[in-house]
Protein backbone atom coordinates (compact mmCIF):
# COMPACT_ATOMS: atom_id res chain seq x y z
CA UNK A 1 0.00 0.00 0.00
CA UNK A 2 2.84 2.82 0.74
CA UNK A 3 4.88 1.39 -1.94
CA UNK A 4 1.84 1.74 -4.25
CA UNK A 5 0.97 5.71 -2.84
CA UNK A 6 5.25 6.52 -3.59
CA UNK A 7 5.23 5.07 -6.96
CA UNK A 8 1.89 7.41 -7.95
CA UNK A 9 2.84 10.37 -6.00
CA UNK A 10 6.44 10.06 -8.09
CA UNK A 11 4.40 9.53 -11.61
CA UNK A 12 2.40 12.86 -10.25
CA UNK A 13 5.74 14.77 -9.50
CA UNK A 14 7.20 13.51 -13.07
CA UNK A 15 3.79 13.15 -15.25
CA UNK A 16 3.52 17.34 -16.48
CA UNK A 17 6.67 16.88 -18.07
CA UNK A 18 5.03 14.98 -20.68
CA UNK A 19 1.51 16.13 -20.72
CA UNK A 20 -0.19 18.38 -23.44
CA UNK A 21 -1.24 21.72 -22.05
CA UNK A 22 -4.75 20.34 -21.72
CA UNK A 23 -4.06 17.26 -20.16
CA UNK A 24 -2.30 19.75 -17.01
CA UNK A 25 -5.44 21.19 -17.05
CA UNK A 26 -7.61 18.27 -16.57
CA UNK A 27 -5.63 17.18 -13.71
CA UNK A 28 -5.41 20.38 -12.18
CA UNK A 29 -9.17 19.98 -11.72
CA UNK A 30 -8.77 16.62 -10.56
CA UNK A 31 -6.45 17.75 -7.88
CA UNK A 32 -7.84 20.59 -7.06
CA UNK A 33 -11.19 18.66 -6.56
CA UNK A 34 -9.91 16.21 -4.43
CA UNK A 35 -8.64 18.81 -2.33
CA UNK A 36 -12.17 20.41 -1.73
CA UNK A 37 -13.29 16.85 -1.62
CA UNK A 38 -10.99 16.00 0.83
CA UNK A 39 -11.78 18.89 3.03
CA UNK A 40 -15.60 18.36 3.08
CA UNK A 41 -14.59 15.02 4.40
CA UNK A 42 -13.61 15.80 7.27
CA UNK A 43 -16.80 17.20 8.47
CA UNK A 44 -19.24 15.31 5.78
CA UNK A 45 -17.36 11.95 5.93
CA UNK A 46 -15.44 11.41 9.02
CA UNK A 47 -17.98 13.03 10.96
CA UNK A 48 -21.07 12.78 9.27
CA UNK A 49 -22.63 15.72 9.00
CA UNK A 50 -24.03 16.48 5.75
CA UNK A 51 -22.56 20.25 4.68
CA UNK A 52 -24.73 20.50 1.12
CA UNK A 53 -23.52 24.50 1.50
CA UNK A 54 -19.29 24.06 1.10
CA UNK A 55 -19.93 26.59 -1.43
CA UNK A 56 -19.91 28.98 0.70
CA UNK A 57 -16.67 28.75 2.34
CA UNK A 58 -15.11 28.39 -1.44
CA UNK A 59 -17.00 31.70 -2.39
CA UNK A 60 -15.69 33.65 0.95
CA UNK A 61 -12.37 32.74 0.96
CA UNK A 62 -12.29 33.49 -2.63
CA UNK A 63 -13.70 37.15 -2.14
CA UNK A 64 -11.67 37.38 0.97
CA UNK A 65 -8.33 37.00 -1.17
CA UNK A 66 -9.55 38.36 -4.47
CA UNK A 67 -10.57 41.84 -3.00
CA UNK A 68 -7.46 41.82 -0.55
CA UNK A 69 -5.23 41.25 -3.42
CA UNK A 70 -6.63 44.41 -5.39
CA UNK A 71 -7.45 47.21 -2.78
CA UNK A 72 -4.54 46.12 -0.31
CA UNK A 73 -2.33 44.81 -2.51
CA UNK A 74 -1.61 41.99 -0.37
CA UNK A 75 -0.18 38.49 -1.80
CA UNK A 76 -2.83 35.93 -2.56
CA UNK A 77 -0.20 33.73 -0.70
CA UNK A 78 -1.18 35.59 3.06
CA UNK A 79 -4.41 36.43 1.76
CA UNK A 80 -5.67 32.97 1.08
CA UNK A 81 -4.98 32.08 5.06
CA UNK A 82 -7.32 35.20 6.00
CA UNK A 83 -9.78 34.15 3.29
CA UNK A 84 -9.89 30.91 4.97
CA UNK A 85 -9.95 32.36 8.64
CA UNK A 86 -12.78 33.91 7.44
CA UNK A 87 -14.76 30.87 5.93
CA UNK A 88 -13.55 29.10 9.43
CA UNK A 89 -15.66 31.61 11.14
CA UNK A 90 -18.45 31.32 9.19
CA UNK A 91 -18.45 27.50 9.64
CA UNK A 92 -18.29 28.37 13.58
CA UNK A 93 -21.77 30.02 12.75
CA UNK A 94 -23.23 27.70 10.76
CA UNK A 95 -21.60 24.74 13.19
CA UNK A 96 -22.75 26.58 16.22
CA UNK A 97 -26.59 26.86 14.73
CA UNK A 98 -26.47 23.29 13.55
CA UNK A 99 -25.05 21.47 16.30
CA UNK A 100 -26.15 24.17 18.99
CA UNK A 101 -29.48 23.33 18.39
CA UNK A 102 -29.05 19.59 17.48
CA UNK A 103 -30.01 19.83 13.47
CA UNK A 104 -29.42 16.35 12.07
CA UNK A 105 -29.57 15.02 8.71
CA UNK A 106 -31.29 16.76 6.05
CA UNK A 107 -32.36 19.75 8.34
CA UNK A 108 -28.46 20.25 8.61
CA UNK A 109 -28.28 20.12 4.84
CA UNK A 110 -31.09 22.71 4.36
CA UNK A 111 -28.94 24.89 6.85
CA UNK A 112 -25.81 24.54 5.14
CA UNK A 113 -27.51 24.84 1.64
CA UNK A 114 -29.36 28.29 3.20
CA UNK A 115 -26.35 29.92 4.36
CA UNK A 116 -24.74 29.11 0.46
CA UNK A 117 -27.65 31.09 -0.84
CA UNK A 118 -27.93 34.43 1.83
CA UNK A 119 -23.79 34.55 0.86
CA UNK A 120 -24.34 33.82 -2.95
CA UNK A 121 -27.28 36.49 -2.60
CA UNK A 122 -25.64 39.16 -1.14
CA UNK A 123 -22.66 38.86 -2.74
CA UNK A 124 -24.69 39.44 -6.04
CA UNK A 125 -26.48 42.68 -4.04
CA UNK A 126 -23.32 44.13 -2.90
CA UNK A 127 -21.50 46.94 -5.16
CA UNK A 128 -17.85 46.08 -3.37
CA UNK A 129 -18.05 42.51 -4.32
CA UNK A 130 -18.67 43.92 -7.73
CA UNK A 131 -22.53 42.61 -7.69
CA UNK A 132 -23.80 40.22 -10.43
CA UNK A 133 -20.76 40.94 -12.80
CA UNK A 134 -18.44 39.86 -10.41
CA UNK A 135 -14.76 40.50 -10.04
CA UNK A 136 -12.30 39.91 -13.15
CA UNK A 137 -8.61 39.28 -11.98
CA UNK A 138 -5.73 40.69 -14.27
CA UNK A 139 -3.51 38.69 -14.90
CA UNK A 140 -0.10 39.81 -14.22
CA UNK A 141 1.60 36.33 -14.40
CA UNK A 142 3.63 37.47 -11.08
CA UNK A 143 4.50 34.34 -8.92
CA UNK A 144 3.82 37.36 -6.01
CA UNK A 145 0.37 37.64 -7.17
CA UNK A 146 -0.49 33.76 -7.18
CA UNK A 147 -0.06 34.24 -10.82
CA UNK A 148 1.82 31.75 -13.46
CA UNK A 149 3.26 31.95 -16.90
CA UNK A 150 3.55 27.96 -17.04
CA UNK A 151 0.30 26.02 -16.11
CA UNK A 152 2.31 23.06 -14.79
CA UNK A 153 3.07 25.34 -11.62
CA UNK A 154 -0.76 25.73 -11.30
CA UNK A 155 -0.38 21.74 -11.34
CA UNK A 156 2.08 21.94 -8.77
CA UNK A 157 0.15 23.81 -6.66
CA UNK A 158 -3.19 21.86 -6.71
CA UNK A 159 -0.95 18.66 -6.09
CA UNK A 160 0.30 20.20 -3.03
CA UNK A 161 -3.03 21.65 -1.73
CA UNK A 162 -4.31 17.44 -2.53
CA UNK A 163 -1.72 16.52 -0.51
CA UNK A 164 -2.05 18.76 2.10
CA UNK A 165 -5.73 18.61 3.17
CA UNK A 166 -4.78 14.34 2.61
CA UNK A 167 -1.67 14.68 5.25
CA UNK A 168 -4.46 16.71 7.81
CA UNK A 169 -7.01 14.00 7.22
CA UNK A 170 -4.62 11.05 7.59
CA UNK A 171 -3.40 12.72 10.59
CA UNK A 172 -6.92 13.08 12.20
CA UNK A 173 -7.60 9.12 11.06
CA UNK A 174 -4.75 8.14 13.13
CA UNK A 175 -5.62 10.32 16.05
CA UNK A 176 -8.05 10.63 18.95
CA UNK A 177 -10.28 12.94 16.75
CA UNK A 178 -10.64 10.77 14.07
CA UNK A 179 -12.16 7.63 15.86
CA UNK A 180 -14.73 10.52 18.02
CA UNK A 181 -15.43 11.67 14.95
CA UNK A 182 -16.16 8.14 12.68
CA UNK A 183 -17.93 7.26 16.12
CA UNK A 184 -20.35 10.83 15.68
CA UNK A 185 -20.95 9.88 12.69
CA UNK A 186 -22.22 5.90 13.36
CA UNK A 187 -24.26 7.22 16.45
CA UNK A 188 -24.06 10.34 18.36
CA UNK A 189 -26.13 9.65 21.84
CA UNK A 190 -23.50 6.51 22.14
CA UNK A 191 -20.91 8.43 21.69
CA UNK A 192 -21.64 11.05 23.98
CA UNK A 193 -22.67 8.39 26.63
CA UNK A 194 -19.19 7.10 26.37
CA UNK A 195 -17.89 10.61 26.89
CA UNK A 196 -17.26 11.98 23.61
CA UNK A 197 -17.97 15.63 23.61
CA UNK A 198 -19.55 15.73 20.49
CA UNK A 199 -20.86 18.80 20.23
CA UNK A 200 -17.05 19.95 20.37
CA UNK A 201 -15.67 17.48 18.06
CA UNK A 202 -18.14 18.39 15.56
CA UNK A 203 -17.35 22.61 15.52
CA UNK A 204 -13.76 21.49 15.39
CA UNK A 205 -14.20 19.35 12.59
CA UNK A 206 -16.62 21.67 10.71
CA UNK A 207 -13.89 24.54 11.68
CA UNK A 208 -10.98 22.45 9.86
CA UNK A 209 -13.23 21.68 7.26
CA UNK A 210 -14.14 24.92 6.44
CA UNK A 211 -10.55 26.55 6.66
CA UNK A 212 -9.25 24.76 4.02
CA UNK A 213 -12.53 24.82 1.85
CA UNK A 214 -11.79 29.10 2.05
CA UNK A 215 -7.87 28.10 1.46
CA UNK A 216 -9.03 26.66 -1.83
CA UNK A 217 -11.20 29.63 -2.74
CA UNK A 218 -7.97 31.27 -3.67
CA UNK A 219 -6.72 29.11 -5.96
CA UNK A 220 -10.36 29.28 -7.49
CA UNK A 221 -9.64 32.79 -7.79
CA UNK A 222 -6.29 33.23 -9.22
CA UNK A 223 -6.29 30.22 -11.08
CA UNK A 224 -9.97 31.19 -13.03
CA UNK A 225 -9.26 34.91 -13.00
CA UNK A 226 -12.82 35.77 -12.21
CA UNK A 227 -15.50 35.62 -9.21
CA UNK A 228 -19.56 35.27 -10.22
CA UNK A 229 -21.59 34.49 -7.13
CA UNK A 230 -23.22 32.31 -8.99
CA UNK A 231 -20.58 30.41 -9.89
CA UNK A 232 -18.67 30.56 -6.63
CA UNK A 233 -21.44 30.74 -4.04
CA UNK A 234 -23.81 28.52 -6.24
CA UNK A 235 -25.58 25.39 -5.36
CA UNK A 236 -23.58 23.54 -8.59
CA UNK A 237 -20.72 23.93 -7.10
CA UNK A 238 -21.57 22.46 -3.49
CA UNK A 239 -22.67 19.37 -5.77
CA UNK A 240 -19.14 19.09 -7.24
CA UNK A 241 -17.74 19.08 -3.87
CA UNK A 242 -19.70 16.72 -2.07
CA UNK A 243 -20.00 14.26 -5.14
CA UNK A 244 -16.01 13.19 -5.35
CA UNK A 245 -15.81 11.93 -1.85
CA UNK A 246 -19.51 10.61 -1.83
CA UNK A 247 -18.65 8.34 -4.88
CA UNK A 248 -14.78 7.70 -4.30
CA UNK A 249 -16.01 6.71 -0.65
CA UNK A 250 -16.73 9.21 1.96
CA UNK A 251 -15.15 8.64 5.64
CA UNK A 252 -12.22 7.09 3.75
CA UNK A 253 -8.52 8.76 3.48
CA UNK A 254 -8.21 8.23 0.03
CA UNK A 255 -12.03 8.66 -1.60
CA UNK A 256 -12.06 11.63 -2.39
CA UNK A 257 -8.77 11.48 -4.56
CA UNK A 258 -10.29 8.18 -6.20
CA UNK A 259 -13.77 10.09 -6.45
CA UNK A 260 -12.06 13.15 -8.12
CA UNK A 261 -10.18 10.57 -10.52
CA UNK A 262 -13.18 9.07 -11.52
CA UNK A 263 -15.39 12.15 -11.84
CA UNK A 264 -13.31 15.20 -13.09
CA UNK A 265 -12.37 13.71 -16.51
CA UNK A 266 -15.63 12.83 -16.79
CA UNK A 267 -17.12 15.99 -15.96
CA UNK A 268 -14.37 17.66 -18.20
CA UNK A 269 -14.63 15.70 -21.60
CA UNK A 270 -19.19 15.54 -21.14
CA UNK A 271 -19.40 19.79 -20.72
CA UNK A 272 -17.23 19.84 -23.65
CA UNK A 273 -19.46 17.65 -25.43
CA UNK A 274 -22.38 18.36 -24.48
CA UNK A 275 -22.24 22.24 -24.37
CA UNK A 276 -21.05 21.35 -28.07
CA UNK A 277 -24.38 19.97 -28.67
CA UNK A 278 -25.92 22.92 -27.05
CA UNK A 279 -26.73 20.60 -23.69
CA UNK A 280 -24.92 22.88 -21.27
CA UNK A 281 -25.91 21.69 -17.57
CA UNK A 282 -26.35 18.59 -18.78
CA UNK A 283 -23.53 16.68 -16.84
CA UNK A 284 -25.69 17.71 -13.80
CA UNK A 285 -27.97 14.52 -14.71
CA UNK A 286 -25.09 12.19 -15.21
CA UNK A 287 -24.15 13.35 -11.96
CA UNK A 288 -27.22 12.82 -10.58
CA UNK A 289 -27.61 9.51 -12.76
CA UNK A 290 -24.12 8.52 -11.00
CA UNK A 291 -25.09 9.08 -7.57
CA UNK A 292 -28.09 7.02 -7.80
CA UNK A 293 -26.16 4.29 -9.04
CA UNK A 294 -23.27 4.91 -6.35
CA UNK A 295 -26.16 5.16 -3.26
CA UNK A 296 -28.20 1.63 -4.51
CA UNK A 297 -24.80 -0.54 -5.72
CA UNK A 298 -21.83 0.86 -3.56
CA UNK A 299 -22.84 2.86 -0.44
CA UNK A 300 -20.11 2.86 1.10
CA UNK A 301 -18.51 4.21 -1.84
CA UNK A 302 -15.51 2.99 -4.90
CA UNK A 303 -12.88 3.08 -2.64
CA UNK A 304 -13.63 0.53 0.36
CA UNK A 305 -14.97 -1.55 -2.82
CA UNK A 306 -12.34 -1.89 -4.33
CA UNK A 307 -9.95 -2.51 -1.32
CA UNK A 308 -11.82 -4.83 -0.15
CA UNK A 309 -11.38 -6.38 -3.64
CA UNK A 310 -7.43 -5.45 -3.76
CA UNK A 311 -7.34 -6.77 0.27
CA UNK A 312 -5.57 -3.85 0.81
CA UNK A 313 -5.77 -2.55 4.18
CA UNK A 314 -9.33 -0.39 5.21
CA UNK A 315 -8.09 3.01 4.82
CA UNK B 1 -20.52 15.26 53.60
CA UNK B 2 -22.42 12.18 53.15
CA UNK B 3 -21.04 8.44 52.57
CA UNK B 4 -23.47 8.10 49.58
CA UNK B 5 -21.66 7.35 46.07
CA UNK B 6 -24.91 8.77 44.33
CA UNK B 7 -27.54 10.58 45.85
CA UNK B 8 -30.66 10.91 44.28
CA UNK B 9 -32.74 13.49 45.79
CA UNK B 10 -36.52 14.50 45.23
CA UNK B 11 -36.20 14.36 41.40
CA UNK B 12 -38.93 15.00 39.26
CA UNK B 13 -39.66 14.47 35.36
CA UNK B 14 -42.85 15.50 33.38
CA UNK B 15 -43.74 15.20 30.00
CA UNK B 16 -46.37 16.88 29.04
CA UNK B 17 -49.65 15.46 31.06
CA UNK B 18 -47.39 12.80 32.08
CA UNK B 19 -45.57 12.69 35.08
CA UNK B 20 -43.23 10.30 34.45
CA UNK B 21 -40.58 10.55 37.47
CA UNK B 22 -42.18 12.37 40.31
CA UNK B 23 -39.88 12.94 43.71
CA UNK B 24 -37.66 10.20 43.44
CA UNK B 25 -35.10 9.96 46.38
CA UNK B 26 -32.72 7.12 46.62
CA UNK B 27 -28.78 6.31 47.74
CA UNK B 28 -26.30 4.38 46.50
CA UNK B 29 -23.19 3.56 48.84
CA UNK B 30 -19.31 2.84 47.39
CA UNK B 31 -19.66 -0.66 46.17
CA UNK B 32 -23.41 -1.69 45.86
CA UNK B 33 -25.69 -3.34 43.55
CA UNK B 34 -28.63 -1.33 43.53
CA UNK B 35 -31.11 -2.72 41.33
CA UNK B 36 -34.07 -0.18 40.38
CA UNK B 37 -37.26 -2.55 39.20
CA UNK B 38 -40.73 -1.75 38.36
CA UNK B 39 -43.65 -2.28 35.97
CA UNK B 40 -43.34 -1.60 32.22
CA UNK B 41 -43.49 2.39 31.99
CA UNK B 42 -42.82 2.94 35.65
CA UNK B 43 -39.84 5.74 34.47
CA UNK B 44 -36.81 3.37 35.40
CA UNK B 45 -35.32 4.03 31.96
CA UNK B 46 -36.56 8.11 32.52
CA UNK B 47 -34.79 7.61 35.98
CA UNK B 48 -31.57 6.53 34.30
CA UNK B 49 -31.90 9.04 31.29
CA UNK B 50 -31.93 11.77 33.96
CA UNK B 51 -29.04 10.39 36.14
CA UNK B 52 -26.76 9.88 33.27
CA UNK B 53 -27.10 13.67 31.78
CA UNK B 54 -29.31 12.67 28.84
CA UNK B 55 -32.41 14.86 30.33
CA UNK B 56 -32.48 17.60 32.71
CA UNK B 57 -34.77 16.85 35.79
CA UNK B 58 -37.80 19.37 36.32
CA UNK B 59 -37.11 19.27 39.88
CA UNK B 60 -34.40 17.54 42.42
CA UNK B 61 -30.70 17.10 42.50
CA UNK B 62 -28.56 14.01 41.60
CA UNK B 63 -25.34 14.00 43.47
CA UNK B 64 -22.58 12.01 42.87
CA UNK B 65 -19.70 11.89 44.42
CA UNK B 66 -20.66 14.94 46.66
CA UNK B 67 -21.46 16.60 43.29
CA UNK B 68 -24.44 17.35 41.56
CA UNK B 69 -24.31 16.48 37.87
CA UNK B 70 -27.48 17.99 36.94
CA UNK B 71 -27.00 20.51 33.86
CA UNK B 72 -24.16 18.18 33.08
CA UNK B 73 -24.12 17.27 29.42
CA UNK B 74 -23.80 13.14 29.51
CA UNK B 75 -20.55 12.79 28.03
CA UNK B 76 -19.37 15.05 31.22
CA UNK B 77 -21.29 13.16 33.49
CA UNK B 78 -19.20 9.81 31.75
CA UNK B 79 -16.23 11.55 32.78
CA UNK B 80 -16.44 11.92 36.03
CA UNK B 81 -16.94 8.26 36.58
CA UNK B 82 -20.32 7.61 35.97
CA UNK B 83 -21.37 5.17 32.40
CA UNK B 84 -24.48 4.08 30.98
CA UNK B 85 -25.66 1.05 28.60
CA UNK B 86 -28.70 1.56 26.49
CA UNK B 87 -31.53 -0.67 26.43
CA UNK B 88 -31.47 -0.91 22.60
CA UNK B 89 -28.10 -1.32 22.26
CA UNK B 90 -26.52 0.98 20.12
CA UNK B 91 -23.23 -0.02 18.72
CA UNK B 92 -21.25 2.00 16.07
CA UNK B 93 -21.94 -0.58 13.51
CA UNK B 94 -19.39 0.18 10.79
CA UNK B 95 -16.86 -0.01 13.48
CA UNK B 96 -14.94 -2.78 14.52
CA UNK B 97 -15.76 -4.50 17.90
CA UNK B 98 -11.76 -3.25 19.11
CA UNK B 99 -12.64 0.84 17.58
CA UNK B 100 -16.46 0.49 19.68
CA UNK B 101 -14.37 -0.43 22.78
CA UNK B 102 -11.80 1.74 21.95
CA UNK B 103 -14.18 4.71 21.79
CA UNK B 104 -15.30 4.09 25.89
CA UNK B 105 -11.43 3.64 26.04
CA UNK B 106 -10.03 7.28 25.05
CA UNK B 107 -11.60 9.30 27.10
CA UNK B 108 -9.05 8.41 29.93
CA UNK B 109 -6.03 7.15 27.98
CA UNK B 110 -6.42 9.62 24.88
CA UNK B 111 -3.28 8.04 23.18
CA UNK B 112 -4.48 5.69 20.77
CA UNK B 113 -1.99 2.93 21.29
CA UNK B 114 -2.71 2.78 25.23
CA UNK B 115 -6.51 3.18 24.04
CA UNK B 116 -6.70 -0.14 22.12
CA UNK B 117 -4.50 -2.34 24.67
CA UNK B 118 -6.90 -1.36 27.20
CA UNK B 119 -9.57 -2.46 25.06
CA UNK B 120 -8.28 -5.36 24.48
CA UNK B 121 -8.40 -6.23 27.81
CA UNK B 122 -11.68 -5.23 28.31
CA UNK B 123 -12.66 -7.01 25.27
CA UNK B 124 -11.13 -10.13 26.93
CA UNK B 125 -12.86 -9.95 30.04
CA UNK B 126 -16.19 -9.87 28.79
CA UNK B 127 -15.42 -12.84 26.56
CA UNK B 128 -15.40 -11.06 22.80
CA UNK B 129 -11.91 -11.79 21.90
CA UNK B 130 -13.15 -13.89 19.20
CA UNK B 131 -14.80 -11.15 17.58
CA UNK B 132 -12.51 -8.34 18.35
CA UNK B 133 -12.39 -7.48 14.85
CA UNK B 134 -15.65 -8.09 13.62
CA UNK B 135 -17.71 -5.03 12.51
CA UNK B 136 -20.24 -4.10 15.38
CA UNK B 137 -22.89 -4.11 12.99
CA UNK B 138 -22.82 -8.09 12.53
CA UNK B 139 -22.77 -9.38 15.77
CA UNK B 140 -25.73 -11.28 17.59
CA UNK B 141 -27.79 -9.73 20.05
CA UNK B 142 -26.11 -11.43 22.48
CA UNK B 143 -22.96 -10.46 21.59
CA UNK B 144 -24.41 -7.10 21.16
CA UNK B 145 -25.16 -6.93 25.01
CA UNK B 146 -21.37 -7.56 25.95
CA UNK B 147 -20.51 -5.13 23.62
CA UNK B 148 -22.53 -2.96 25.23
CA UNK B 149 -21.01 -4.10 28.64
CA UNK B 150 -17.44 -3.29 27.17
CA UNK B 151 -17.96 -0.30 25.98
CA UNK B 152 -19.19 1.30 29.14
CA UNK B 153 -16.46 -0.58 31.34
CA UNK B 154 -13.74 0.73 29.15
CA UNK B 155 -14.43 4.59 30.55
CA UNK B 156 -13.19 3.27 33.62
CA UNK B 157 -16.65 3.89 35.55
CA UNK B 158 -17.16 4.09 39.17
CA UNK B 159 -20.43 3.38 38.97
CA UNK B 160 -22.08 1.66 35.82
CA UNK B 161 -25.64 1.85 35.24
CA UNK B 162 -26.86 -1.27 33.22
CA UNK B 163 -30.28 -0.33 31.48
CA UNK B 164 -31.47 -4.49 31.01
CA UNK B 165 -28.20 -5.81 29.80
CA UNK B 166 -30.19 -9.59 30.19
CA UNK B 167 -33.20 -8.68 28.17
CA UNK B 168 -33.37 -11.05 25.36
CA UNK B 169 -30.79 -13.81 26.58
CA UNK B 170 -31.40 -17.22 27.18
CA UNK B 171 -30.88 -18.83 30.40
CA UNK B 172 -27.29 -19.64 29.66
CA UNK B 173 -26.55 -16.57 28.62
CA UNK B 174 -28.12 -14.95 31.40
CA UNK B 175 -26.12 -16.80 33.87
CA UNK B 176 -22.97 -15.97 31.78
CA UNK B 177 -23.50 -12.20 32.01
CA UNK B 178 -24.80 -12.89 35.56
CA UNK B 179 -21.06 -14.16 36.71
CA UNK B 180 -19.60 -11.22 34.31
CA UNK B 181 -21.56 -8.35 36.25
CA UNK B 182 -20.68 -9.86 39.72
CA UNK B 183 -16.72 -9.73 38.56
CA UNK B 184 -17.10 -5.89 37.65
CA UNK B 185 -18.75 -5.40 41.03
CA UNK B 186 -15.84 -7.12 43.23
CA UNK B 187 -13.18 -5.49 41.20
CA UNK B 188 -14.58 -2.26 42.67
CA UNK B 189 -17.38 -0.88 40.59
CA UNK B 190 -20.93 -0.17 41.51
CA UNK B 191 -23.89 -0.89 39.81
CA UNK B 192 -27.26 0.35 39.38
CA UNK B 193 -29.25 -2.23 37.50
CA UNK B 194 -32.44 -2.02 35.79
CA UNK B 195 -33.69 -5.19 35.15
CA UNK B 196 -37.16 -7.20 34.08
CA UNK B 197 -35.71 -10.60 35.17
CA UNK B 198 -36.51 -11.46 38.80
CA UNK B 199 -34.07 -13.82 39.09
CA UNK B 200 -31.40 -12.04 38.27
CA UNK B 201 -31.65 -8.91 39.35
CA UNK B 202 -32.58 -10.47 43.59
CA UNK B 203 -29.55 -12.97 42.51
CA UNK B 204 -27.23 -9.60 42.01
CA UNK B 205 -28.76 -6.94 44.00
CA UNK B 206 -28.05 -5.99 47.42
CA UNK B 207 -31.15 -3.59 48.14
CA UNK B 208 -33.87 -3.20 45.46
CA UNK B 209 -36.08 0.09 44.97
CA UNK B 210 -39.11 -0.67 43.04
CA UNK B 211 -40.89 2.16 41.31
CA UNK B 212 -44.44 2.71 39.48
CA UNK B 213 -45.86 5.26 37.73
CA UNK B 214 -42.57 7.39 38.69
CA UNK B 215 -42.64 7.29 42.37
CA UNK B 216 -40.76 4.89 44.78
CA UNK B 217 -43.03 2.27 46.07
CA UNK B 218 -40.86 -0.04 48.18
CA UNK B 219 -36.65 -0.04 48.98
CA UNK B 220 -34.66 -2.75 50.97
CA UNK B 221 -33.19 -6.30 50.67
CA UNK B 222 -34.34 -8.33 47.92
CA UNK B 223 -36.49 -10.92 49.88
CA UNK B 224 -38.36 -7.74 51.79
CA UNK B 225 -39.00 -5.79 48.93
CA UNK B 226 -40.33 -8.88 46.94
CA UNK B 227 -42.97 -9.42 49.48
CA UNK B 228 -43.96 -5.89 49.89
CA UNK B 229 -48.02 -5.93 49.75
CA UNK B 230 -47.09 -2.51 47.43
CA UNK B 231 -44.83 -4.03 44.70
CA UNK B 232 -46.98 -7.45 44.39
CA UNK B 233 -49.95 -4.89 43.76
CA UNK B 234 -48.01 -2.82 40.93
CA UNK B 235 -47.11 -6.09 38.93
CA UNK B 236 -49.94 -8.46 39.94
CA UNK B 237 -52.57 -6.07 40.58
CA UNK B 238 -54.57 -5.72 44.30
CA UNK B 239 -56.49 -8.85 43.80
CA UNK B 240 -53.27 -10.91 44.76
CA UNK B 241 -52.02 -8.65 47.99
CA UNK B 242 -53.53 -11.22 50.14
CA UNK B 243 -53.53 -14.04 48.40
CA UNK B 244 -51.66 -17.05 49.82
CA UNK B 245 -48.04 -17.74 49.46
CA UNK B 246 -47.41 -19.58 46.97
Amino acid sequence: MRVACALALAALLVLPLFLSSYAVTLFIFIFFYAYLGQAWNIVGGYAGQLSAGHAAFVGVGAYASAMLSMHAGLTPWIGMFIGGALSACLGVVIGYLGFRFGLRGFYFVLLTVAFAEICRIVALNTEATGGAQGLYIMFTGNPRQFQFQDNRVYYYVALGLMLGATGIAAWIERHRFGAYLSAIRDDEAAAEALGVDTFRYKMLAMTISSFLTGVGGTFYAFYLFSLQPNAVFGIPLSVEIIIRPIVGGAGTLLGPILGSFILSPLAEVSRAYFQAGGWSGAHLIMYGGLLIAVVLFLPQGAYPFIARHLRLGQR
Amino acid sequence: MSAALLAVRGLSKRFGGLQAIRDLSFDMAPGEVLGLIGPNGAGKTTAFNLISGFLVPDEGDVVFDDRSLVGLKPHAVCQVGLARTFQIVRPFPRLSVLDNVKIGALGRRPAMAAAREHARAVIARVGLESKMLAAAGALTLPERKRLELARALATEPRLLLLDEVMAGLNPTEIVAILGLIEGINRSGVSILLIEHNMRAVMSLSHRIVVISFGEKIAEGPPAAVANHPKVVEAYLGDAYVHAPQA
